[in-house]
Parts: C-alpha cells; sequence; structure tokens
C-alpha cells in the first residue's frame, strides 16, 4: 500500500493500488492496514515500540515509585501470570468454554434467522424491531435475572452470550443477505438452479463478506458479556477472578487476567480477519 | 445459408407481459409474435425501455409471460430450458470463484461432472489458455465476456441468449468480440437471438434485424441482412454497410416521432 504509484502495475477493476492485500468491505476494510507485517525493517520497528512501550513503562514506574496497588509493573505481571497459571487456567477454560458454546448457538441462530427473514420483506419488518431491541438492549442487565432462574453455574451466561452475540449475526448476515444481485440469480436460474443451490452457491457467497464482520462483532460482544457475566454473579472464570483479585488488591494477577482477557480478543479478531482472507478477498 | 434456416427453432407467440409496480402497471411487451429459425442469427434492436431485455429474458423462461406463449422445437417454455443458455451484460461472472470455477458452475448445477476436453478446447478457441487460477477482477472486460461464452457453450446449448453482451466494452474489444462471435456461430450452427441498441453491430452479425418499438415494445419491423459471410470488421465502414445503418435508424427515428405526435394528441 506505501509503494509509489510508479513502481505498481495498474491492474483491471481494481480500486485503489497496492499489489495483494485485499481488505474486506465496511468494518474490516477500516481495520485492513493492521494486516501482516512484510519487511524485516517493519518487523524489527514493530518489535521496537513493543519494547520501547513497555520497557517504558516499566522504567516510569519504577523511577516514580508507583505503588504496586495502583498500578503495577510489567515485569511483576508476567511474574503472577506464571506464578499464578495452575490457578487461573482452569478459569481460562470456563471462560472459553462459555464464550464458544454460547457463540455457537448465538451465531447459528442469528444466521439462520438472518437467512429466512431476508426472504421475506414482510416478517423482515415484524422481527427487526425485536432484533434492533435485543442489539441495543446490553444482556449484561439480563444477567442477574437469569442467575435467579438458572443458578449460579455456566447456563444463565452462555445465556447472555448466545443472546449478546447472535443479533450481532444477525443484523450484519442481513445485511449481507439483501445484496440481491438480480443478474447472478438468473444467471444461477439459467443454468437450472433450484432456490437451494441460488442459496448456497450465489446468496451465501455474496453475503459472505458481512457475515465474516458480523461473526466477528458478535463474539467480540459475547467475550465482553461472558466476563460481565462472571463479574455479576458465580465463582468461575476469567471475570470472577477479576473481582476477586481485585477485592484483595492484588493488582498484577488483576493485570494478568487482563492480559489474557486481550489475549483472547486479539486471537479472535486475527482469526476472523484470517478468515476473511481466505473466503471474502473477492471483494475489493 | 437461407435453406437450412427455415425450420422454426424458438418462436414467440403472442407475447405480452406487464410490470406491476408501485406507480401502477407498466406495460413492457405487448403483443409479439417472432420467430427464431434454426441455426440463425437473429439481433434483436430498439431504444431503451422497448422490452427487448424482457422478451430475450421470457425466451430463456427466467420470467413468466402475462400472456402469449415462448416454445422451443415446439415445446412450451416455462423454466430455463436445458438446450437454452443465456449469455448477460458485463459478462456475470461469480466474483468469488476463479475462472476455472465459473465455467464449471453449469455442471455443478445440474450435478454432473464438467466436460474437461470440451472447456479445454473452448478456452484454447477463446485464447483463455493458462487463466483458470485467474479470478474475474483479474481479467479485462473482454476476457471476462470470453470466460462467458466459454461457460454458456460448455454445457453444449442449441441456442444462445445474448443480452447486450458487448455494451459495456471499449469499441476495439467490442469489434474484436464481435469478430469471434461470428466465427463460434459459424463453426458451431447455434442458434443465437442477440439483444444489443447498436444498429451497426446488428447488421454485423445478424441474419435477421428485429427493431422494436418502445412502451409498449412492440415490433416495429424485421429487415433481412444479406451481407456474404464471413463479414470482415472493415465491412463497417463500406458505403453499402453504412446506407443499411442510415436506413434503420431512419425508421427508428420515423418511429419515435409519430409515437411522440400520438402521445401529444392523447
Amino acid at each position: 500500500m506505501s509503494k509509489a504509484l510508479g513502481e505498481t502495475i495498474p491492474e483491471f477493476n481494481k480500486k485503489g493500488g497496492g499489489g495483494a492485500d485485499v481488505s474486506l468491505s465496511g468494518g474490516l476494510s477500516a481495520l485492513g492496514s493492521a494486516g501482516g507485517a512484510r519487511t524485516r525493517l517493519e518487523i524489527l520497528v514493530i518489535i521496537l515500540v513493543a519494547v520501547i512501550i513497555i520497557g517504558g513503562a516499566e522504567l516510569t514506574l519504577t523511577v516514580m515509585e508507583v505503588p504496586q496497588y495502583i498500578l503495577p509493573k510489567p515485569s511483576q505481571i508476567a511474574t503472577a501470570l506464571v506464578t499464578e497459571w495452575t490457578f487461573i487456567w482452569p478459569h481460562l477454560l470456563v471462560t472459553l468454554f462459555e464464550l464458544f458454546t454460547g457463540f455457537a448457538i448465538g451465531a447459528s441462530i442469528g444466521f439462520l434467522l438472518a437467512a429466512v427473514i431476508t426472504q421475506f420483506p414482510f416478517v423482515e419488518k415484524v422481527v427487526t424491531p425485536y432484533i434492533l431491541l435485543l442489539v441495543t438492549t446490553p444482556m449484561l442487565a439480563l444477567v442477574p435475572l437469569l442467575i435467579l432462574r438458572f443458578g449460579f453455574g455456566s447456563e444463565p451466561r452462555i445465556i447472555a452470550v448466545a443472546l449478546a452475540s447472535g443479533p450481532m449475526v444477525m443484523i450484519n448476515a442481513a445485511t449481507g443477505f439483501r445484496r440481491t444481485d438480480l443478474a447472478k440469480i438468473a444467471l444461477a436460474r439459467s443454468f437450472g438452479a433450484n432456490t437451494l443451490q441460488i442459496f448456497t452457491k450465489i446468496r451465501i457467497p455474496m453475503a459472505m463478506p458481512m457475515i465474516i464482520v458480523g461473526l466477528m462483532v458478535g463474539s467480540i460482544f459475547g467475550l465482553l458479556t461472558t466476563v460481565g457475566a462472571e463479574m455479576v454473579g458465580g465463582a468461575e472464570g476469567l471475570g470472577n477472578r477479576l473481582t476477586y483479585y481485585s477485592s484483595l488488591i492484588r493488582m498484577p494477577q488483576f493485570f494478568a487476567i487482563i492480559l489474557l482477557l486481550a489475549t483472547i480478543g486479539i486471537s479472535i479478531y486475527v482469526f476472523f480477519f484470517w478468515l476473511g482472507k481466505k473466503w471474502a478477498s473477492w471483494e475489493a | 445459408m437461407t435453406a437450412e434456416h427455415t425450420k422454426t427453432k424458438l418462436s414467440v407467440t403472442g407475447a405480452s407481459k406487464y410490470y406491476q409496480t408501485k406507480t401502477g402497471a407498466v406495460h413492457a411487451l405487448d403483443d409479439v409474435s417472432l420467430e427464431v429459425r434454426e441455426g440463425e442469427f437473429l439481433c434483436i434492436i430498439g431504444p431503451s425501455g422497448c422490452g427487448k431485455t424482457t422478451l430475450l429474458w421470457s425466451m430463456a423462461g427466467l420470467h413468466d409471460l402475462s400472456s402469449g406463449r415462448v416454445a422451443i422445437d415446439g415445446e412450451v417454455i416455462t423454466k430455463p430450458h436445458p438446450q437454452i443458455a443465456m449469455i448477460f451484460q458485463d459478462a456475470n461472472l461469480l466474483p468469488w470463484r476463479n475462472l476455472e470455477k465459473n465455467i464449471e458452475l453449469p455442471f455443478e448445477l445440474k450435478g454432473t461432472k464438467p466436460d474437461r476436453a470440451r472447456i479445454d478446447k473452448l478456452l484454447d478457441r477463446v485464447g483463455l489458455v493458462g487463466f483458470g487460477n485467474k479470478h474475474p477482477r483479474e481479467l479485462s472486460g473482454g476476457m471476462q465476456q470470453r470466460a462467458s461464452i466459454v461457460r454458456s457453450l460448455a454445457v453444449d446449448p442449441s441456442v444462445l441468449l445474448m443480452d447486450e453482451p458487448f455494451g459495456a466494452l471499449d469499441a476495439f474489444t467490442r469489434d474484436e468480440m464481435n469478430l469471434l462471435i461470428q466465427e463460434i456461430w459459424m463453426e458451431t450452427g447455434k442458434t443465437i437471438a442477440f439483444v444489443t441498441h447498436s444498429i451497426p453491430e446488428a447488421i454485423f452479425l445478424a441474419d435477421r434485424i428485429v427493431v422494436m418499438s418502445a412502451r409498449p415494445g412492440r415490433i416495429a419491423s424485421i429487415y433481412n441482412v444479406d451481407i456474404p459471410r464471413p463479414r470482415p470488421v472493415s465491412i463497417q465502414t463500406e458505403p453499402d454497410f453504412i446506407a443499411r445503418v442510415m436506413e434503420i435508424k431512419t425508421r427508428i427515428d420515423n418511429q419515435r416521432g409519430q409515437q411522440e405526435d400520438h402521445s401529444s394528441v392523447a
């Protein structure tokens, strides 16, 4: 992308310059520039900046003599992560389990609903207000209610995650499914395609970029809701550990959990970015 | 050439079509009757909004008529027919598939194995060998349209319906494509119905030209083009060719003039 215009070969029907990095539409395109380092120099600079930030934090906190209970040093956080690992990892597994289960349920329902209702404009008009209600209402608010009904186990959190991620997947996928290209559908029909084939061979691939954006946004919302729900009640999960460690003012451990959560979030982003490149890179 | 063209391949009888829109019914086709003879190259020409695409899509079985019928070899068409293949405006390749997968689409939809030998031969014929793993966005408009021709011919239909296929191409590529389609037509003996709004293109390609008038779409007149084949691109600058273009153009202009008179009276 940074290459001078004169050095790039103009390619047919391509918007913007630049070789192979075809970014996704909509939500992904804004994030597209974050994808992939190229040259050795770029990697070196990236590492250098990371070292400066972490080292700078370490140095500043040491020099300013900031107490550990206000902001622990990076080295203390790393040490806490290693020493507490045996106590932390079962909670990590619980959080991942709740996130994956809730997201799988929510995303499946959201995807199917989007696929079905976009075929019936009237149904879509009827259903949309309720979907918007689900999208805009923080599902965390429902967690105490869900706990009353389902107890302190994983169920209320899984339900909350499904409720938070499903509508996100749905509205984005619906936007994708609404992009009907009559000529492409006519093409498939002219070769004798049935309704199911039009759906699998034309509508789904065409909606794919938006579906992936929906999955990405939905899973990030799912992560937020998982952690939030764990903080509200129960004795397991990384969210629970956050409340636990903060109540004991064990800040290095607290920040170690934050670090883990950030890692999960970034992994989700990287995964869907990769999926987008693989399945939806046709949309320049 | 005329003797073998007497058998009717595709017939349109009393075709009318109304579209229901928010502002009322639009009368797109009015009692159109038309015969496409076996092995014939027929061009349908007319101003935009004259219903020529509607007519072609009805012939492809892609949408219903309000009244009238379309038949291939006497068999009434109500849905897309395997003997009829459509070539669309702007090539209409699927952007998420590479060229090879695009060309295999018709086989995939029919649940049969792609006829590799035939596809390779066709790719060679249109000069697209070695582009199989390219995506449509990596190809020029002309190459995309060549691929779409291969896609349609790969399933060996007897009728090709072409809906302004070269309208978006530049003049040079357009000439090239017209030559190619003429050659393919002469080699394969397919029956072709070709919609265009370019009079020279229609004269260059057609055995017969059906001129349509607008709102509602009617057949205004039919011209025979008896220029011997193969017709070279250079023919388009010859006085005889230009005279034919002028003749059709004058007729269309007169028609439109008359229509405007009618509408001002009404």
